[in-house]
């Protein structure tokens, strides 16, 4: 089965909150302006992405990044057989051209940018397919989705979208209540680390931009971040019913017995 | 003779009208009317008052059961319609992700109403493409302690299992006023 729709109304940060919350494995593909980028996952983890036209051989990552030159990629790839990354990182390991840690860093790098580079779409369509799962000969390296949905988010710039989003700044905020989710492996800049501070059912988002003296774009942003990722949610305020709807009823006193011969009665529907 | 009623909400072209009747044990008193705008791609009729459905219980108490109006110029209704009902259920068109935002605005303008119970129902799940239950909750953000159950409107065993998740919820709801 495969999830599909449209980036105006589903957004990337949105599909990447849902993979990461319900740990999916497969592939997300983004169809924008004529060009497929597809993002793998692995229960809920970035594995690796990938954007039609774009050279992602380990090569060219590495001597892009600098960490090699023409000449050893040359070496390398003259002793290659199957020319796949995983047998061209042993061989660049056996030749003592880069380290473990250097290829870790430029695929991941590489994963990164091509998420942010359609982060911010708010056109095209996407698929994920649940069995899709990254080529074998492709190196993966697991990226946890809550700080890139941050980082991304950080990116965004759309105001409109922003308001869109969290329309009412006079409502608190709360710690989302998901067990094994750490405050203390997420990347957080200060002012992220400042709001943090200062969530108490007491505080609407509004008073927190007041106290910390930030701008409402500003406060959008971060709290819109925060609540992408899922690390806080919206806590609203208990109200009285809306003015202009006069005292009415909620769900009237309906005697348990009444709703019991209701079950009893669609129970026995045929 | 004792009235209860409950509302069936959820955006345009959800599925409203064939919930109610896949489970009223009258013919649906229905208002559609043929489209003239933009949505008349998507659906020929649509409902402009509303759908109206009935389960008789015994001679004592009967079930109403209201379908809002999917298309949003006619959402002076709901406030009338949520008028003292026992709970509702927001129906979503599980394979058009599209009206998930339009969904969540219709739960959060019903559950303003009213502090009624009530449970999301991911319709057409007899469809490849269908979101599960577990992708729409995170997708509309729904708390965790609402239900969202699966549905498939037009099959009357579905309708009853949402009513009867419905039920369960104003159930519990009252046993813990109760106490």
């Amino acid at each position: 089965m495969a999830l599909k729709g449209n980036l105006e109304d589903f957004g990337v940060a949105k599909l990447l909150n849902l993979i990461h919350l319900a740990r999916k494995t497969g592939a997300l593909t983004v169809h924008h302006d004529g060009t497929a980028t597809v993002l793998y996952f692995r229960e809920g983890k970035l594995l690796g992405a990938y954007q039609d036209g774009k050279d992602y051989s380990l090569l060219s990552l590495l001597q892009r990044a600098g960490r090699i030159d023409a000449r050893q990629a040359e070496s390398v790839q003259s002793r290659a057989e199957t020319n796949t990354d995983k047998e061209i990182g042993l061989l660049l390991l056996h030749s003592d051209y880069v380290t473990q840690k250097d290829i870790l860093q430029v695929v991941r790098a590489s994963a990164l940018e091509t998420v942010y580079s359609v982060f911010t779409l708010t056109e095209g369509t996407f698929r994920f397919d649940a069995n899709r799962i990254l080529p074998q000969e492709k190196i993966g390296v697991p990226v946890d989705l809550e700080n890139v949905i941050m980082e991304g988010t950080r990116r965004l710039r759309e105001w409109e979208q922003l308001q869109e989003e969290l329309p009412d700044l006079d409502v608190s905020l709360k710690f989302a209540d998901r067990p094994g989710t750490s405050l203390r492996n997420i990347s957080l800049s200060v002012e992220e680390w400042r709001v943090i501070s200062f969530i108490s059912p007491r505080n609407t988002i509004r008073q927190i931009a007041q106290y910390i003296g930030l701008d409402e774009l500003k406060i959008r942003k971060i709290v819109y971040g925060l609540l992408s990722a899922g690390l806080v949610e919206l806590a609203r305020p208990p109200k009285a019913p809306p003015a202009g709807i006069p005292g009415l009823p909620a769900a009237p006193a309906v005697k348990r017995g009444v709703i019991l011969r209701l079950i009893d009665r669609i129970r026995r529907i045929s | 003779m004792q009235a209860v009623k409950m509302v069936i909400t959820g955006p345009f072209n959800a599925g409203k009208t064939e919930f109610i009747k896949s489970i009223s044990e009258i013919d649906v008193v229905s208002t559609d009317k043929r489209i003239t705008d933009e949505t008349r791609v998507v659906k020929e009729e649509t409902t402009v008052a509303m759908d109206f459905g009935r389960i008789t219980v015994d001679d004592d108490l009967v079930l109403f059961l209201f379908g809002t109006p999917g298309q949003k110029r006619f959402d002076f209704m709901w406030e009338i319609l949520s008028e003292g009902m026992l709970g509702f259920v927001v129906l979503v068109d599980a394979v058009r992700p599209e009206t998930f935002r339009e969904a969540r605005s219709v739960l959060h303008v019903f559950r303003d109403y009213a502090p009624a119970p009530y449970v999301v129902a991911a319709n057409k799940q007899d469809l490849p493409d269908a979101w599960s239950p577990q992708d729409l909750r995170i997708a509309l953000s729904v708390d965790p302690e609402v239900k969202v159950v699966p549905c498939v409107a037009t099959d009357r065993e579905s309708v009853k299992s949402v009513l009867l998740e419905l039920l369960y919820t104003i159930l519990e709801r009252s046993s813990e006023e109760e106490d």
